[in-house]
This record gives C-alpha cells, sequence and structure tokens, in this order.
C-alpha cells in the first residue's frame, strides 16, 4: 500500500495533485488567518510563475539563457491591453471591423465616458495576444539562437531593452503610464480573470489552475522524446547532432514555447489587474526571472515553481522593501557562488546521503520514500565514488 | 553501387592541408579500416564524412546520393551513425536514456505529442526504451541501464556509446578509435562485436590505431599519410605494401 | 541640416563615444584573461562617477578623481575575489548569472549609498556655457578633457601590455592560460589585476565625461549593453577597435536623434549590436570553433 502511495507521488500526475493540494491549503491558510488580501499578490504571483517555468525549460533543459523573457510578458499584456481597450466603433463602416462584429470577436462596451466603444473579445484578444508573441519570438528566436553564451545573453538583453523603450515611446499604448481600464477576462460559469475584490479567491483558484495546468503540459515534454532530445543537447551539443537532433530547431522551439508561456502569464495578469506598465518589459524583471530560474536550481520545474510563488510574493507583498532588487541580485551571487544547481532542487536529499555514505564506511541506510529518478542518479554515483 | 563513396575530399586548416584529394568506397557489409599515423587526417576525414566539418572540395556520396552541405543531424537520419574517439556521453542520463537518445531519428513524437503525453506517444516511448534496451544487450552492457552514464569505467563507456549508435539502426557506422583505451580483454570483446555487428549487415568504417584489431576484423584498409591516401588493398596486401611500411608500420615499429 | 549642426552633432556623438569606447576596452581587458564577459562593467563607470562627486564636497577635485578611482579600483578587485578567483573552470551560464547579480548588488548598493538623484562633477575647465571655438563649432573644454583621457588610456594599455612584463604575463595568460600557469606565471593574480585595471579605466572615464553625460545609480547596465556592443563592433580583445567602434556608435547614436524620436535613441546601439550579431555570427567565433573541433 505504501509503495503505491509513493509510486503515485513520484509520477507526474501525482506531484500535479500534491500541488494542487498546497494551493488549496494555502488558500484554507489564509481564510483562517484571516488575511484574504494576500490572495491578490498569490495570483499574481501565479502568473508570473508561467514566465519562470517557461524558462526553467529553456535554461536548464536547452542550456540557452534568455535574458529578455519580461518583453514577451509585456508583449502578451500589451496585446491583449490595448485590444480589448482600442475603439473602433468609428471605423465601423469598414468591412473587416463589420465582420468582426457579426462574428462577435469585437464586442461593444461601454467606455470611461460612458459612451459606446467597440473592442476585441478578450478571447479574440488573448489569441491575437498570443500569436503575436510566437510570431516575435520566431522572429527574434532565428537569428538570435545561432549566438552562443554571451553573445546570446547580450542579445537577448538588448531585445528586451528595444521593447522597453518601444513600449515607454509610445503614446498610443499610454508611455509611461501605461494601459488601463483593462476589462475582465471571461471563462466558463461566470468566472473571469479580474473583476475585483469580489472574485478574489475564484480568481485565485483560476490563476494556479492555469499554473497547474502549465506544468503538466512542461512534465510531460521533458519526459518524453523532445525533452531526452534537450537534455543530449545540454549535454553534448555535436553529440546530439549526431544521433540525429536537429538542435536549431529544438532550441528554437523550446524558445517560443517559453516566449508563450510568458505571453500567457502577461496577457492573464494585464486582465486580473485591469491594466499593464512599460515596467513588466524592463531590463530588472527579465533579471528576476533568471534569478528565480537560477534558485530553484536550472531544469527543476518544480523547484522554480516553488521559489517563483515564495519570492515574487514576498515582493509583492513588499516584504523586501527598498532592497527589492538587493534581494534578487544578492540571492543570484549567492546560488550562483554555492549552490549553482538550484538551492531547492529535489536531489538535494541525494547529496545528503551522499555525504552520509562517505562518513559511515558501511553502505548507505534503506531508501526512504520521496524523492524522484534525480535522486536515484545521485545515490548511483555516490555509491560509485 | 557502393554504400558510401568519397570522390576527391579536401580540407585544409589555415596552412595544413589536413585531407588532401581523397577518394575511397565502403561497400555494402563490409568492415573497412582507415589507418595512419598521428596527424594523418583520419579524424578529420572522419567529420568530413558525417558533417561536422564541411569540406573544401570533393563529395560524399552515401547509397550513390551526395550529402554535400548536409548537417549532421540530417545525416545521421539518413542511416549513417558515429561514435567519437573521445567519449561524448550525455552527462545527467542513465545509460538507457543516452542510448534512447540514439533511436531518436528512429522515432517521431514533437513537442505537441510530448506535452499533450498521446497514448501513441506512450505506445512509441515503449518501443524507444525496448529497442535501447536490445542494443545495450547486444553490446553487452544490458545490466548499466540505470547507471548514470559518465560515472561508468572507460570501457563500459565505450560499450554504451555503441549501443547508442547501433540504437538508430544506421546501414553505416563510423568508429573513432573505438579500441582507444581499452584493455587487451576489452579489445578482443569489441573485436568479435564488430564482427557480430557485421553479421547483422550494418556496414562499418574504422578508424583504428590497435593493428591486431584491424587486421583481424577488416575486409579492406585504406592507409592516410600526410591526407592522403597512400594503399587501399585487403589487409594482407596493405601490410606487404613498402610504401605503408615506410610511412607507417616502419615508424610504428621505432 | 547645416553643416555648423552636423559638426555640433559630430561633436557629441564623439564626446558619448569616449565613453562607451572605454567601456569596450574594460570588456576586452577582463575578456582577455579570462574569457570572462563582465556584465558589471557599466558599474564601474558609474561608481567612479559617483564616487568622485562625493568625494569633491571634501576635497579638490583631482583628490577626488583620483580616489574615485582608487576605491572602484577596490572593489574591482573585491569582486574578483569574492566571485570569480575560486571557482574552478566555471560553466560559462553560471558566469554570466554571477556578474549580472554583482552588477545588480553595485547599483543597489549606489542606490543606498547616493539615492536616485542625478549627479555630476564641475567643468574641470571653465562651466557649462564656457566653449570653445575651432572653425563655427563650439566645443566644450570637457569634450577636448574627455577625448584626451580617452586617448591617454588607450596609449597607456598598450605601453602596459607591449613593454611591461606584468603586460606581456597578461598577453600570455590571454593566449593560453594553462601554459601561462605551467611557465610559472601567477595567472590568479593576474585575473584580479585584470579587474583591478579596467575598473580603473572605467572609473576614470566615468568621472571626466560626468559634466556632461551627468551619472545615477541607473546608468550601468545600459553603458554595459553600448560598451559590448562597441567591443564586439571592433573585435572582441582589440583595443584600438574598441575605440573606433566606440566614436562610431556614439557618433550614429547623436545623428539618429535628427531622425527618430530621442526616446528610440538607446535602442540604436542595440540594433547596431543585434545587427552584427546576426549577420556575422559565424564570424565572430566560427575560427575558435573549428579549433576545438580539432583539438577533439
Amino acid at each position: 500500500m505504501r509503495g503505491r502511495t509513493v509510486t503515485f507521488a513520484r509520477s507526474r500526475y501525482g506531484r500535479i495533485a500534491l500541488f494542487l493540494g498546497v494551493v488549496v491549503l494555502v488558500q484554507l491558510l489564509t481564510a483562517v488567518a484571516d488575511k484574504p488580501f494576500f490572495l491578490t499578490q498569490l495570483t499574481m504571483a501565479a502568473y508570473y510563475t508561467l514566465v519562470t517555468a517557461g524558462l526553467s525549460l529553456l535554461m536548464g533543459y536547452a542550456g540557452q539563457i534568455s535574458l529578455g523573457h519580461a518583453a514577451f510578458f509585456a508583449i502578451g499584456g500589451y496585446a491583449s491591453g490595448y485590444l480589448t481597450t482600442v475603439d473602433l466603433a468609428s471605423s465601423r463602416s469598414a468591412s473587416l471591423v463589420a465582420l468582426g462584429e457579426r462574428l462577435h470577436l469585437l464586442v461593444p462596451r461601454v467606455d470611461l465616458y460612458g459612451g459606446e466603444a467597440l473592442s476585441f473579445h478578450p478571447w479574440a484578444a488573448f489569441v491575437l495576444a498570443i500569436a503575436l508573441a510566437l510570431a516575435v519570438a520566431w522572429l527574434v528566436g532565428v537569428p538570435v539562437l545561432k549566438l552562443k553564451g554571451h553573445y546570446l545573453a547580450m542579445a537577448t538583453l538588448g531585445f528586451g531593452t528595444i521593447v522597453y523603450s518601444v513600449l515607454l515611446a509610445s503614446q498610443r499604448l499610454g508611455a509611461a503610464d501605461g494601459l488601463g481600464s483593462v476589462p475582465p477576462f471571461p471563462l466558463l460559469g461566470g468566472l473571469a480573470v479580474g473583476g475585483g475584490r469580489a472574485g478574489r479567491v475564484a480568481n485565485y483558484y483560476v490563476a494556479w489552475v492555469v499554473v497547474a495546468l502549465a506544468l503538466l503540459v512542461l512534465s510531460n515534454l521533458v519526459q518524453s522524446r523532445v525533452g531526452r532530445a534537450l537534455r543530449a543537447i545540454h549535454g553534448a551539443e555535436d553529440a546530439a547532432a549526431s544521433m540525429g537532433v536537429d538542435v536549431a530547431r529544438y532550441k528554437l522551439r523550446t524558445f517560443v514555447l517559453s516566449a508563450a508561456l510568458a505571453a500567457v502569464g502577461g496577457s492573464l495578469l494585464t486582465h486580473f489587474n485591469a491594466g499593464i506598465g512599460p515596467g513588466e518589459a524592463g531590463v530588472m524583471k527579465s533579471v528576476r526571472y533568471v534569478a528565480i530560474v537560477a534558485v530553484g536550481g536550472m531544469g527543476s520545474l518544480w523547484g522554480t515553481v516553488a521559489t517563483s510563488a515564495v519570492l515574487t510574493f514576498l515582493s509583492l507583498r513588499g516584504y523586501f522593501g527598498t532592497l527589492d532588487d538587493a534581494v534578487f541580485g544578492g540571492v543570484l551571487i549567492l546560488v550562483m557562488l554555492f549552490s549553482p544547481d538550484g538551492v531547492l532542487r529535489l536531489d538535494a536529499r541525494g547529496a545528503v546521503a551522499a555525504i552520509r555514505a562517505r562518513l559511515t564506511p558501511l553502505p548507505a541506510s534503506p531508501r526512504e520514500p520521496g524523492g524522484g529518478a534525480a535522486e536515484e542518479k545521485h545515490r548511483s554515483k555516490g555509491v560509485a565514488r | 553501387m557502393s554504400l558510401l563513396e568519397v570522390r576527391g575530399l579536401s580540407k585544409r586548416f589555415g596552412g595544413l592541408h589536413a585531407v588532401r584529394d581523397v577518394s575511397f568506397r565502403v561497400e555494402r557489409g563490409t568492415v573497412k579500416a582507415l589507418i595512419g599515423p598521428n596527424g594523418a587526417g583520419k579524424t578529420t576525414l572522419f567529420n568530413l564524412v558525417s558533417g561536422v566539418l564541411p569540406p573544401d572540395a570533393g563529395t560524399v556520396l552515401l547509397r550513390g546520393e551526395p550529402l554535400d552541405g548536409e548537417p549532421s543531424h540530417r545525416i545521421a537520419a539518413r542511416g549513417l551513425s558515429r561514435t567519437f574517439q573521445q567519449i561524448r556521453l550525455f552527462a545527467q542520463m542513465t545509460a538507457l536514456e543516452n542510448v534512447m537518445v540514439g533511436v531518436h531519428p528512429r522515432s517521431r513524437a514533437g513537442f505537441v505529442a510530448g506535452m499533450l503525453h498521446l497514448p501513441s506517444t506512450w505506445r512509441e516511448e515503449k518501443d524507444v526504451e525496448r529497442r535501447a534496451r536490445e542494443a545495450l544487450a547486444f553490446v553487452g552492457a544490458g545490466e548499466l541501464a540505470d547507471a548514470d552514464a559518465t560515472s561508468l569505467s572507460y570501457g563500459q563507456q565505450r560499450a554504451v556509446e555503441l549501443a547508442r549508435a547501433l540504437a538508430a539502426e544506421p546501414e553505416l557506422l563510423l568508429l573513432d578509435e573505438p579500441a582507444a583505451g581499452l584493455n587487451m580483454r576489452e579489445t578482443a570483446e569489441l573485436a568479435r562485436l564488430i564482427g557480430r555487428i557485421r553479421e547483422r549487415g550494418v556496414t562499418v568504417l574504422i578508424v583504428e590505431h590497435d593493428m591486431g584489431l584491424v587486421m583481424k576484423v577488416s575486409d579492406e584498409v585504406a592507409v592516410l599519410s600526410y591526407g592522403q591516401k597512400i594503399a587501399d588493398a585487403t589487409p594482407r596486401a596493405v601490410q606487404r605494401d613498402p610504401e605503408v611500411i615506410r610511412v607507417y608500420l616502419g615508424d610504428d615499429a621505432c | 541640416m547645416s553643416l555648423e549642426l552636423v559638426l555640433q552633432y559630430l561633436v557629441a556623438g564623439l564626446t558619448y563615444g569616449t565613453i562607451y569606447a572605454v567601456v569596450g576596452v574594460g570588456f576586452n581587458i577582463i575578456y582577455n584573461t579570462t574569457g570572462i564577459i563582465n556584465f558589471a562593467q557599466g558599474e564601474f563607470v558609474m561608481l567612479g562617477g559617483m564616487t568622485a562627486v562625493s568625494l569633491h564636497r571634501v576635497v579638490p577635485m583631482p583628490l577626488a578623481i583620483v580616489g574615485a578611482v582608487l576605491v572602484t579600483m577596490a572593489i574591482g578587485a573585491l569582486v574578483e575575489i569574492t566571485c570569480i578567483r575560486w571557482l574552478r573552470k566555471p560553466a560559462v551560464l553560471r558566469m554570466i548569472i554571477i556578474t549580472i547579480g554583482v552588477s545588480i548588488a553595485l547599483r543597489e548598493l549606489a542606490l543606498l549609498l547616493w539615492g536616485e538623484s542625478v549627479r555630476s562633477l564641475p567643468y574641470f575647465t571653465g562651466n557649462e556655457v564656457s566653449s570653445l571655438d575651432l572653425g563655427g563649432v563650439r566645443l566644450s573644454p570637457q569634450v577636448l578633457w574627455s577625448l584626451g583621457t580617452c586617448v591617454t588610456i588607450v596609449v597607456f594599455l598598450r605601453f602596459f601590455f607591449q613593454h611591461t612584463s606584468i603586460g606581456r604575463q597578461m598577453r600570455a595568460c590571454a593566449a593560453n592560460r594553462d601554459a601561462a600557469a605551467l611557465c610559472g606565471i601567477a595567472t590568479k593574480n593576474l585575473v584580479t589585476l585584470s579587474f583591478v585595471l579596467s575598473a580603473g579605466i572605467g572609473a576614470l572615464a566615468g568621472c571626466v565625461v560626468s559634466p556632461i553625460t551627468y551619472t545615477a545609480y541607473n546608468v550601468g547596465t545600459g553603458l554595459a549593453i553600448k560598451g559590448f556592443t562597441v567591443a564586439i563592433l571592433g573585435g572582441l580583445g582589440s583595443s584600438m577597435g574598441a575605440v573606433g567602434a566606440g566614436f562610431l556608435v556614439g557618433v550614429l547614436e547623436s545623428f539618429s536623434v535628427s531622425l527618430l524620436p530621442a526616446a528610440y535613441k538607446d535602442a540604436i546601439s542595440v540594433a547596431v549590436l543585434l545587427a552584427i550579431l546576426f549577420l556575422r555570427p559565424s564570424g565572430l567565433f566560427g575560427s575558435r570553433e573549428v579549433a576545438r573541433l580539432e583539438a577533439a
């Protein structure tokens, strides 16, 4: 019986179930502690976690750094925000606009001053926003991913800078103020992303279920043929190519996939917050995402998610005060210096076991439940030593 | 038609003419060896054939079709598989996972299939694993499946790398100094293994320093010296060739 | 555009070009000895300027500048000793992340010490309105100070690397670190020295241009991107190339203002960077790749 529970907990579905359990537990805790306002920041943290989960795949599995992922987040958010607030009522005569209205892609709404406006339906805007992010990621990715190491880091940093300065300089996108009055994003059964304080609990659950779905898809991917090929690329690129792995294509697809996830996060957070500002595209944001992945352990999806949820929540609640950026910088240095595989990596337990095996002359203690395949690998290494 | 035909292949690195106008053929179902003193251009030739380096001149034909300018992953998909002189196993992956990467060109699941984990994907994964285990068992490393690949002994790593190349079910297998670093017993095993690979109908092109191994396993031997081919015949004939004795075996005897 | 205006833009471009050139040269010094691109390079410039402004309140300007350069050099040494020196063959990704972390830490330190205000040293000679008239072009004396400093730095570095024993050892270290170590060269100390040197020249440039360009806690990242552009454009490792490229990028930026909204000014050099990286990716590191494969 116990063995079966352990196997289930180790499987990807078991982990997702465990994850959802933690999500419920946290919500109950906020209810018991009478701090329902925590849910707002926890919801925002979920959408940022979509960015870091994708980035974890890119950095940990494809071995590529991106210092421009905040740009994709902002592209998703700005596209959604702009399309759902732009007013096309004056161009009703144009056949395309009329067609859009007939197909319910464009919907009428009441603008700030009580007048009637015609804007994109949030779902239509969402699809367009993700498509835009995919297209930009592809266009940027094709040339950028030919680069390596420092060149790649600088090129993605440069891309992020361009997006940031364009957003800051565009009056149509609200320049330094960004976009506001973005409508909620309707889901099934009257649920919606955004819509103020009333839907706080529902919003919290929606956000984390979206994260759970993303995690399911990503953990499927890393355990598939593609995930194996990506790890092979990370290990020895030329050997992977000699085994028939199309290295350039796999890197590009991973980059595009992670950019799309970032855009989903950006779009949904913009609906939740009813707006977005250019700061979301800033270099510091991109660096934060990299920091979170580094701390969580590159290629460790679960470590990244845990780190992302905790650090982002603390940061959003303002616990770091004026030291907010400094905390991320400091953590980045410390983790990279002393534990480059991340502090929350699940095989930390394996390292402890290895140390214990070295201290005691006889082979290690009986196997404990928990841990994963990674832990076992570490153990066999320890024995070999 | 020969399985592999190399015509007038040349490659320079700065002033060094690493490979100069080399031509040879490998017939289907045979084992051909490339030998020559250090720096004769054997590894460069291998890298040219497997698409790791682009040639300056000349063509490589696989089944009569040119491989010109094809990247190495596409050459691999066309049935050419290789091992490396310095072992290149994928770190932080088990031996089995390493060999499963070898099955890559013989499987299909892409990003979408992988993300959705469809029943067909799942079946394909099972099949990939089965083929990988078979390949490991074939090289006599079946029991190493779950070991961390880079923690294995040198000989074991060579075996896993060979299994990885075989798992792609290649028509042509390129072995770059497979006996380097092996002891006598392991080398003898390797010779038997190459014989069994040949029995499976896989054509083998091998670069090797160990003359005993080369003479035992090869049907034909080509000799390179300073980037040029100086002999190409049966092992027995090559051993008697005065030019070869002068540049190669003579040097070796010193 | 009148000729006079063109010359005016040219002069402005050269001034900014000076600082880009020096940051580019700083990248090169560290890259040559370690193979690391130090993402905190721009912060050295910022620290130099900010420290000098603070010191100038108590000591005369030349002393303030010397003090600022020494302080920044010490910080450069500290960074190397705490974050680089004791790592054995770290992965590139790890080094990138560490130097990014250092860059953030230095910037946040500056924010704590000096706040968000924009600062500058006074003009070395005259003031903001004094100008020299060179054939119709009005030139602030500070521009001459900047150009002069840049030339001095490059000449000094050339002399240092060609004609001093330590400089030659650093070049040996750049060519082949293991071989240099085998010849008894203390490579680790040379790496520290390269950080000290590049921090020092960055700080000096930061002081000299601050009256014109101003400085604030957050100017480092932008300078790093531009300095990197310049280093790549001039050929990674070449000081002369970096100087030429620095002036080119500076002038390009300055002229862009007449064509595009000023907000896009920063995007220009990034666009240049991306264009070089995309158009000549193989030219930038292709040869080294081949060398690596051959060695294998």
